[in-house]
């Protein structure tokens, strides 16, 4: 995952790279938190582009982003949503939450 | 009269989340012997991985134990039995409901089931308390020439009008 932070928009992106399962997604986790807190954005963007596999993980990760990013003050938003992400996103209702944006 | 198209392979490994990818991708290698499409193979991908992830997680709770697939190619029908030896499941009925988790404080979406029933045809879970589960799952891959013929006949259908 590579992550970069725009200090003027106060924009943190998170470009996701892995497979998504229940294997990765605790890495993922850990330093999405770990940025999130520390550069505490306006708004945190997780891009799908480069993400070929995801499983129903991908779904407790993106909410409890959205849980933390809220409770920081900020927002979250996805991106890129890949023909599997976006089968699984919509399937759990979480799209009807968190807007999808483009990067 | 046409040929019946026969195959079968096991594998049986350790309930590592290390392996799941590993279980995944092996079995998408071997159903793509029915030539299916891009989406059918990330539905298979994404079936299986819900359901090794069960095992580990669930079945397990993380202790080691193995994990086992059989899966065999039918025509043009791919059946895959995911089976483990851990705790089992209670109320198999109840687990299968969309959003039920057990384990919602690790960010556990309680999707796995719904997940594998709409991305696959037919699913079915076995399961006995202190002996394991057993999940079967069913997806026929539509022939390509198949494919073809209906694409045709809805162009056909839709220049008529």
């Amino acid at each position: 995952m590579e992550s970069k932070f725009y200090e003027e928009d106060k924009l943190l992106v998170f470009k996701i790279k892995d497979e998504i399962d229940d294997c990765s997604v605790q890495k993922i986790r850990r330093r999405a938190d770990y940025e999130i807190e520390r550069y505490m954005p306006k708004k945190v963007i997780f891009d799908f582009d480069s993400v070929n596999f995801m499983d129903s993980s991908g779904i407790g990760l993106i909410i409890g982003r959205y849980k933390f990013t809220n409770m920081l003050g900020g927002k979250l938003e996805v991106a890129n949503l890949t023909q599997n992400v976006k089968k699984i996103f919509e399937m759990s209702g979480i799209l009807k939450l968190i807007p999808v944006t483009e990067v | 009269m046409k040929e019946e198209f026969e195959n079968e392979m096991k594998l049986e490994f350790v309930s590592k989340a290390t392996n799941e990818a590993f279980a995944r991708i092996t079995v998408a290698a071997f159903a793509s012997q029915l030539d299916p499409t891009i989406e059918e193979l990330a539905d298979i991908k994404t079936a299986v991985s819900e359901a090794v992830t069960n095992c580990i997680i669930h079945a397990y709770e993380n202790r080691q134990g193995i994990i086992r697939i059989n899966a065999k190619l039918k025509n043009n029908e791919i059946i895959i039995q995911i089976s483990d030896n851990g705790k089992g499941i209670e109320n198999v009925d109840i687990a299968k409901e969309p959003l039920y988790t057990t384990k919602p404080n690790l960010e556990r979406s309680g999707m796995g089931f719904t997940i594998m029933e709409s991305f696959m045809d037919t699913m079915k879970v076995e399961s006995i308390v202190g002996l394991g589960t057993k999940v079967t799952l069913v997806k026929s891959i539509k022939k390509q020439e198949e494919q073809i013929q209906q694409d045709e006949e809805s162009l056909s259908s839709f220049t008529k009008e």
